[in-house]
């Protein structure tokens, strides 16, 4: 997974409430094989619109989404990070999201930014014309404006999104008492290695 | 000597491979199951981080809810391929992903191939007394054996594949106990819809059900796994029988299950698993099992059960206003109005399969009810789809495979099918289907489907009066 530390760039201003993992994927791509390319399919039908912002000029590749409360929302479907990842998103800025939703963006090295409404409304203003900068290290906000948003994340999450650890590599840390549990078993339950079939 | 423990608080402690000081645990996992649909992108991650699967042994992949249940091979024995080209690059990957990664394999058209949840009992891969994960809601299934199983998404199965353990959080324990002797006409499927409508969909959030009593132990390893199955209907995270003789008797020979003195070794570490004497459940339910009918869903929750002698309630009949407005919802859904008997309900569609009710005794139940009759004419399509090739042959060498084609019903290659409607077996808008599978969700099996959920026996009847109908008026 890459670290997050500073993100800098434009930020594309969705603004929409209750974003539903639907919108975010829709559920024709679960059909797939790959976490790559599902890029393609983040906010299909939002994108159907040839005037839509994630494919303008300005915001095409634009590493920071801005919207509205609840994002996230719906079912449970991990493409949904999956999707934004590829459509290269890092960070997301909204007041509130979904908990299955923002588990699984820390999961896969998107940062979920909650702020108030008011700083939304401003951040949003600025993103229209100029980049908006998250430090996640300082946990700030940031404009070209001196406009400046502190916001609160949890310090686990904190911690593996800067050094990008994903829980597979957290899990790793443990490899000597999986090891060890392992050796156990081999003489506690020696039968539970399966049978040649 | 230590506090008296439930069967789960046993599974769990023998597990533990670390404690966090959240109370979070490392789990071991002792099987972990794979199939087509949720597992490409973990092995995909794998791959992009370099790394490999830490106990190819103890895992075990079978395709099985995409697959067609056609026809797999032409006359010369080659593979057909599969119309669905998304269903077909799932299958292809994971034909590819388990020789890479080192892992065990049950072909397409493998004798053995079948429903995970089928497979892994009837292989002996399961086995009671361990952890098994799977990426699919419905793993509670080998609860019926004693095993503590549970689905997983995709991101866990890749940590399963990578670590061979879980981050967990201790579940609470629920004892559901069935007490007394079913009448005739009732079956497993009966008893845990029965269980689900009484605790409801979320009854069991947040904790593991043991299911006891006399009713329970009464029930054989098919019907244990139908009970087990549904647990997750129940909002539980899982279900569990305790192993008991019926249980060794059922593992004792299958190809993976233990040999010679690990097998006595195996048998003496199960019987320590019970429920201990004394031991306490964080909350208990106790049902008398002469209280329950043949039994279907009205509505789109499996908690929407009724015996089949009664009506489709009124949504104002029920207490709670949030169950008034979804009841009002589900019948606009299912096209029903409160006060039909549901003995009236005419069926176009028969499905009888799924990993809730696709082994051979369900086979065998389904086929005495048709055997001799014939399929309605409004019923337009009735499948009947086992659940393992071993299944299969199994009804085959018995004939129940002529006495549904005889009575006009399909008889097809294993796999979910119509469960989950992801192959081509879908029910079509508008119309219903009586179901043995575990979910009568919206659009669950095809877009605008309308499922009855009912135990074989009932599906088999529907099936030849073209309307849910009480199956004990069709028994000798
Ligand atoms: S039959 Fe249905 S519930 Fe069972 S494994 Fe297949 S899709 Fe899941």
């Amino acid at each position: 997974m890459t670290p997050i530390e500073k993100v800098e760039g434009r930020a594309i201003p969705l603004g929409l409430k209750n974003v539903d993992t639907d919108v975010i994927i829709p559920a024709h791509w679960l059909k797939t094989t790959s976490r790559e390319g599902m890029g393609k399919g983040a906010f299909e039908t939002l994108r159907a619109d040839p005037d839509n912002l994630f494919d303008s000029p300005e915001y095409k590749g634009a590493p920071i989404l801005i919207a509205g409360d609840n994002f996230g929302c719906g079912s449970s479907r991990e493409h949904a990070a999956w999707a934004l990842g590829d459509l290269g998103i890092r960070v997301v800025i909204a007041p509130s999201y979904s908990d299955i939703f923002s588990g699984n963006a820390v999961k896969n090295g998107i940062l979920p930014v909650v702020l108030p409404q008011a700083a939304i409304d401003r951040l949003m203003e600025v993103a229209r014309t100029d980049p908006v900068h998250v430090d996640l290290d300082t946990q700030t906000v940031t404009t070209p404006f001196q406009d400046r948003f502190a916001f609160e994340i949890d310090p686990f999450r904190k911690m593996c999104l800067i050094e990008g650890l994903d829980e597979i590599s957290l899990t790793e840390k443990s490899d000597a008492a999986i090891a060890a549990y392992e050796r156990q078993l081999d003489t506690d339950r020696p039968w539970l290695r399966p049978a040649a079939a | 000597m230590t506090r008296p423990r439930t069967l789960y608080e046993k599974i769990w402690d023998a597990h533990v491979v670390e404690q966090r000081p959240d109370g979070t645990c490392l789990i071991f996992i002792d099987r972990h199951l794979v199939h087509e649909v949720t597992s490409p992108q973990a092995f995909a991650g794998l791959r992009a981080s370099g790394r490999t699967v830490r106990r190819p042994d103890l895992t075990l992949a079978v395709p099985d809810h995409n697959l067609p249940t056609t026809v797999r091979k032409d006359a010369a024995g080659n593979k057909l391929p599969i119309a669905d080209a998304e269903s077909a690059a799932q299958l292809a990957a994971l034909e590819k992903n388990a020789p890479e990664f080192g892992i065990r394999y049950i072909d397409a058209v493998a004798p053995e191939q079948g429903i995970v949840h089928v497979v892994g009992p009837e292989q002996g891969f399961s086995l009671p007394g361990t952890t098994i994960v799977c990426g699919d809601s419905h793993t509670a299934c080998h609860g019926g054996i004693g095993a503590l199983a549970f689905g997983i998404g995709t991101s866990e199965v890749e940590h399963v594949l990578a670590t061979q353990t879980l981050l967990l959080q201790p579940a609470k324990t629920m004892e559901v106990r069935v007490e007394g002797e079913v009448g005739p006409g009732v079956t497993a499927k009966d008893i845990i819809l029965h269980i689900t409508g009484t605790i409801g969909a979320a009854g069991g959030t947040g904790h593991v059900i043991e299911y006891t009593g006399s009713a329970i132990r009464a029930l054989s390893i098919e019907g244990r796994l139908t009970v087990s199955n549904m647990a997750i209907e129940g909002g539980a995270r899982a279900g569990l029988i305790a192993p008991d003789e019926t249980t060794f008797a059922y593992l004792k020979g299958r190809p993976y299950a233990p040999r010679g003195a690990d097998w006595d070794a195996a048998v003496a570490y199960w019987k320590s698993l019970a429920t201990d004497p004394g031991a306490t459940y964080d909350k208990v339910v106790v049902i008398d099992a002469a209280e329950i009918a043949p039994s279907v869903t009205w509505g789109t929750s499996p908690e929407d059960v009724v015996p089949i002698t009664g009506v489709v309630p009124d949504p104002a009949s029920f207490a709670d206003p949030s169950k008034q407005a979804a009841a009002a919802k589900s019948l606009a859904y299912m096209g029903l109005e409160p006060g039909t008997r549901m003995q009236d309900v005419a069926i176009e569609n028969i499905f009888i399969g799924s990993c809730t009710n696709s082994r051979i005794e369900d086979m065998r139940a389904a086929a005495a009810i048709v055997k001799g009759r014939r399929k309605a004419d409004n019923v337009k399509w009735a499948i009947v789809v086992p659940g393992s090739g071993l299944v299969k042959a199994q009804a085959e060498a018995e004939g129940l495979d002529r006495i549904f084609t005889d009575a006009g019903l399909e008889w097809r290659e294993p796999g979910c099918s119509a469960c989950l409607a992801m192959n081509p077996d879908k029910v079509p808008a508008g119309e219903r289907c009586a179901s043995t599978s575990n979910r009568n969700f919206v659009g669950r099996q095809g877009p605008g489907s309308r499922t009855h959920l009912v135990s074989p026996a009932m599906a088999a009847a529907a099936a030849v009066t073209g309307r849910l109908t009480d199956v004990r008026e069709l028994m000798a």
